[in-house]
């Protein structure tokens, strides 16, 4: 009896009149507590053997859902169907034959060896007086298996650590032999590694013909092991189907009210989301910053992964935004082509010859502002300094002092200290910002350094960040 | 070793350990028996086709006077701590006792007012029946206080327990107070007591005990997976309300009737069930029998030190006297984390 799933899987024993029948059919669910209403009107079907994503905001009612699916919650009005059959009708023991929960919160009180908590998913199975049998112990030495629990299967839960405890409740869960797995939040507790061994098993499981629905808060977690993603929002369906159609921008603000950049993840392929923090965030409540002045050209200097994140966010703040001069397979590079931006490259390990040059310059020129990235400075990449110092605006990003990225000597200072007496200095937090400011014609003092100083000392001092510069009216007189 | 034969034999064990504490008992009093003479003694008795021969004087002291009271005392200790597994169980709290829900204060409000009210209750009511019943009325008053859409979430059960439990309080003190010649009867009741034992006060709870044990038996197993938190227990397909509600009744039914005869007996269907779970694990299965064995013989136990002093001493004094030592050095000497 090798189908992990036995008779229970309605999948592998459905009659063949309805092939296609999807195993899981919530129409119209609605669930409230009280006055407040979580799930109105959610409608969703999903196909046996898929590995369903279910994620959007806190409050979104991802978990009331989970419960409304295992029979937990008898929902307010709608129906919610498992294979075929109505899960507020079923008892919670027919229930629970058909669907497995791995709760969220992994800590059992008292001190029950891990395979008896495994055994305690053969309850369904079992009827009161009937006794332990041989298929009941298959059943926890498989899923044990599956889970690689066997190693501390004899040890109290109590002792185990949480990825272990996670392992033995989703090993408990497998026992029960159901078609439909839920998942609440399976690697909320879990650090990297065990958060991808989770997935990992579960997405194995799921190619095995399990069906699973996990709770995940992880968006590029859920992107890269789910089949599908359902995004739930205001107690509804905001999205549903595979990772790349339902992780947009633009579903991503609308439902979670963040500003996110959607893009391919270098390494693995799947759509990968950067959430923007409030620093890198155009705040639409200050004046010099509204919708007008974010669209501009913006040309940005960087090399060696200084710049990726500056063109992010520019690209994200709604920015016209080139790059370049960049060498062919430098990270800088890779972000601006996964943005689609227009980026002057040159060979890798080539220098920025005449023509590159040229490019830049008349980039340079288009653009309202440039921004010069945190980078080092070496021949190679000169000439997009010089190219810089033609800019009408400048930001200049300084995180470490010039001095410590300068490969060049006198000549580059020369350079640097030309285009830093007109830029706005700020740190790397701050750049949108700056250039909504600078493209704006805000006073250029907010964001450069004290002149006195300045001048006094070659010492760069740090630069200031944005938020201690406010407008005069919230700062204290 | 399979739980099944780690409950065999530890109960088979704690069997015989109460046996033996029972023919040792039997023999400790004001007139001493050894304790072969009390084994030939009950061996003669009506249930056991042996015959052999001993003083009618203390066949009559075992089998009449002493042997009541020890009887008494098992089933009590017993059915205490069955219901103290149950109740810890059920509520996920090694600090729930049998009598959480407020059974014992009922039963206290029952016993002192057919003492101290000076007209007899209906239906012929007498003591024991009066505190059996408004310890039942209690359990069930607090059951539909807590109950809610047919949910009956185990903390506001606690809560509500333990307000109505401290308005009975206040209840059985005005009694006392308007007590006058009969307060001195009305402490000892509340102390808990197993003196004057007949075999009639045996018959009740000997009627009552064993069914509603052989049914939370079948139980165990679902008070497992109730350890797990209610909602996984759902997911693992125990229907939650109803095998509370029928937890609830069980262990309260078998606290009243303890509760009933011998008064409040504190402390045994707290810490017999811990000391239990310390050594044989948290498994109903192999904790629910062990416990209401060890249970027995604890009680038995306490109780001959009780009657066998120069006066006799309330034995829930002793229970806690004794109870609350031991159960301190299990702590320290055991990880606290166990519990």
């Amino acid at each position: 009896m090798n189908d992990p799933n036995g008779s229970h899987d309605a999948s592998a024993d459905s009659p063949p009149a309805t092939p296609e029948e999807p195993l899981v059919q919530v129409e119209d669910l609605q669930i409230g507590f009280g006055d407040t209403t979580v799930l109105d009107g959610l409608d969703v079907a999903i196909d046996s053997g898929t590995f369903v994503g279910l994620v959007g905001p806190n409050g979104a009612g991802k978990t009331t859902l989970l419960r409304a699916l295992n029979g937990t919650l008898s929902p307010g009005s709608g129906t919610v169907r498992v294979a075929d059959e109505s899960v507020p009708d079923l008892s919670s023991k027919a229930a629970s034959r058909l669907v497995a929960t791995v709760p969220q919160d992994t800590t059992v009180a008292f001190e029950f060896d891990a395979r008896a908590v495994v055994e305690m998913g053969r309850n369904p199975h079992r009827s009161r007086f009937g006794g332990w049998t041989a298929d009941d112990t298959a059943a926890v030495e498989r899923a044990l298996d599956r889970t690689d629990a066997q190693r501390f299967a004899d040890r109290p839960v109590t002792t185990l650590s949480g990825g272990e405890r996670q392992r033995v409740l989703l090993a408990r869960a497998l026992a029960q032999e159901t078609p439909l797995l839920l998942l609440d939040e399976p690697t909320a507790s879990l650090d990297i590694n065990h958060q991808v061994r989770t997935l990992e098993l579960v997405r194995e499981l799921v190619s095995q013909n399990k069906t699973a629905i996990a709770a995940i808060h992880d968006l590029n977690l859920a992107a890269h092991y789910c089949d599908e993603l359902l995004l739930l929002s205001n107690g509804r369906v905001a999205a549903h189907g595979p990772p790349e159609s339902v992780l947009t921008e633009t579903a991503l603000e609308a439902a979670f009210d963040a500003n996110a950049v959607v893009s391919q993840h270098p390494v693995t392929g799947s759509v990968y989301v950067t959430a923007l923090p409030d620093g890198d965030r155009v705040a639409e409540s200050e004046p010099s910053a509204d919708a007008d002045e974010r669209s501009g050209r913006v040309h940005v200097v960087g090399g060696g992964g200084t710049a990726a994140r500056h063109l992010y966010v520019l690209d994200a703040a709604g920015f016209d935004v080139s790059a370049g001069a960049l060498n062919e397979g430098d990270t800088d590079t890779e972000a601006a082509r996964n943005l689609a931006l227009d980026v002057v490259t040159v060979d890798p390990f080539a220098g920025v010859g005449p023509e590159a040059r040229a490019a830049v310059e008349r980039r340079v020129e288009a653009a309202d502002c440039v921004v010069v990235a945190d980078v080092e400075v070496g021949t190679g990449n000169l000439p997009n300094l010089r190219a810089a110092t033609a800019a009408d605006r400048v930001v200049l990003v300084e995180d470490r002092p010039f001095a410590e990225r300068n490969y060049v000597g006198g000549e580059a200072e020369r350079v640097y200290e030309t285009l830093r007496d007109r830029a706005r200095v700020v740190d790397p937090a701050n750049v949108p910002r700056a250039v909504a400011a600078a493209l704006s014609g805000g006073d250029a003092s907010h964001f450069g350094v004290d002149s006195d100083d300045d001048s006094a000392s070659r010492v760069q001092p740090r630069p200031t960040r944005v938020a201690e510069e406010l407008p005069p009216d919230d700062v204290e007189p | 070793m399979t739980l099944r034969t780690r409950t065999i034999g530890w109960s088979s064990a704690l069997t015989a350990a109460l046996a033996g504490v029972v023919v040792i008992s039997a023999g400790i009093g004001p007139v001493s028996i050894p304790p072969l003479t009390v084994a030939k003694i009950l061996l003669s008795a009506d249930p056991f086709p042996f015959a052999f021969g001993a003083a009618d004087t203390s066949r009559i002291i075992v089998l009449d006077v002493r042997l009541p009271r020890i009887i008494l005392a098992a089933f009590v200790g017993f059915a205490l701590s069955t219901a103290g597994v149950v109740m810890q169980g059920f509520f996920r709290n090694p600090m729930a006792d049998p009598s959480i829900v407020g059974v014992s204060s009922g039963a206290a409000v029952g016993a002192v007012a057919t003492i101290v009210l000076p007209f007899a209750f209906p239906l012929g009511l007498e003591l024991q029946g009066a505190a059996f019943v408004s310890a039942i009325l209690t359990a069930f008053g607090v059951y539909l206080i807590a109950t809610r859409d047919g949910h009956t979430p185990t903390a506001t059960l606690l809560l509500a327990g333990v307000a109505v439990q401290t308005f009975l309080g206040a209840v059985i003190s005005l009694l006392l107070i308007h007590s006058g010649q009969s307060l001195r009867r009305v402490v000892y009741w509340l102390m808990g007591h197993l003196g004057g034992t007949t075999w009639d006060d045996v018959l009740v709870i000997a009627v009552i005990l064993p069914p509603l044990f052989v049914l939370l038996l079948l139980y165990t197993r679902d008070l497992n997976v109730l350890l797990l938190g209610e909602e996984d227990a759902h997911a693992l397909g125990i229907e939650v309300e109803r095998t509370k509600r029928l937890l609830l009744a069980a262990s309260s039914v078998v606290t009243a009737a303890a509760v009933a005869v011998t008064g409040v007996i504190g402390f045994v269907g707290l810490i017999v069930p811990h000391a239990m779970r310390l050594i044989v694990g948290p498994d109903h299965r192999i904790l629910l029998p062990t416990s209401a064995l060890a249970g027995a013989s604890f009680l038995v136990a306490t109780d001959t030190l009780a009657r066998s002093g120069a006066t006799e001493i309330p034995v829930g004094i002793v229970t806690a006297a004794l109870g609350a030592p031991f159960f301190l050095y299990l702590l320290r000497s055991r990880e606290v984390t166990r519990l």
